[in-house]
């Protein structure tokens, strides 16, 4: 199965994206505000939402993570023949 | 450890084949300031930063291996398309006889990048002033960048690695009152 790069796929890539800048920016955030609750809700919160956006993105296209840390169980080696980051 | 994940950080794309663009975008690929320098440098120094601040060197270094795929890809993306020809006219000749068409970690003018652009004093202020200085010249570089170009895909990426430095600077500052902090409540036992 070869990845259709279509307006699909780079709206949810860009979902996700968009969901992980938050939690990066809570990560540092809470690194030195280790302390506020409200922003440790908030990285909770968005950690269940990146779940989801995750498993679908996996199950539609290919695993985001190497060395078996992706949560799918995989059918074919998609890993090598999906296009890298920088072809797309 | 570190896990790769295949996906960039935030979106590039260009709009045209710009080599003379390119060559100057290594400024942040092996520049003194660039993304490499700044990777190597905080996950560096975060072996002997005082505990409360090693998990932020750790983020914001893990952070730049990300920034440094983006200037990657478009360096790659402005460049790929390019002859010889373009490349030379771009001042990339010296660059494409020794290396064709890939990419090295040189700054604009193609020195190699050196581990003498970083530093690890021990001292966690001086540690930190220096980030926080490295931070705000990567900053004024990705200032001058998004000026030196008119491709305003590029300019959109660009801008987002700019305001990364402008957050990655003050978790640093952050990071410096939370260490002086610790000093004074020592000197009052
Ligand atoms: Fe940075």
């Amino acid at each position: 199965m070869s990845i259709q790069l279509d307006e699909a796929y780079y709206s949810l890539l860009h979902e996700l994206q968009a969901i992980d800048f938050v939690l990066v920016e809570l990560q540092l955030y809470l690194d030195t505000h280790p302390n506020d609750a409200a922003a440790l809700q908030q990285f909770n919160q968005f950690v269940e939402l990146r779940k989801r956006v995750v498993h679908h993105y996996e199950t539609t296209y290919e695993p985001l993570l190497q060395f078996g840390r992706s949560n799918m169980p995989v059918s074919s080696w998609q890993w090598i023949e999906a296009p890298w980051p920088w072809q797309v | 450890m570190w896990i790769y994940e295949k996906k960039l950080q935030y979106p590039v794309r260009v709009s045209k084949c710009d080599p003379m663009m390119a060559k100057l975008l290594m400024e942040q690929y092996g520049g003194a300031d660039g993304e490499l320098a700044a990777a190597l440098r905080y996950l560096n120094q975060r072996y002997t930063i005082p505990d409360k601040v090693i998990g932020l060197l750790t983020d914001i270094g893990t952070e730049e291996f990300a920034h440094l795929e983006m200037i990657a890809t478009m360096i790659y993306k402005l460049t790929k398309d390019a002859t010889p020809d373009q490349l030379k006219a771009a001042g990339l000749g010296p660059h494409f006889a020794a290396h064709d068409s890939a990419l090295f970690y040189t700054n604009a003018n193609g020195v190699p990048w050196t581990a003498s652009y970083i530093q690890a004093k021990g001292d966690p202020i001086a540690d930190l002033y220096e980030d926080i200085a490295a931070e705000e010249k990567a900053r004024a570089t990705y200032q001058w960048l998004i000026d030196l170009t008119d491709d305003v895909d590029l300019q959109d990426s660009l801008k987002f690695l700019r305001e990364r430095e402008v957050v990655h600077s003050l978790r640093f500052r952050e990071a410096v009152e939370i260490l002086k902090e610790k000093q004074s409540e020592k000197r009052f036992y």
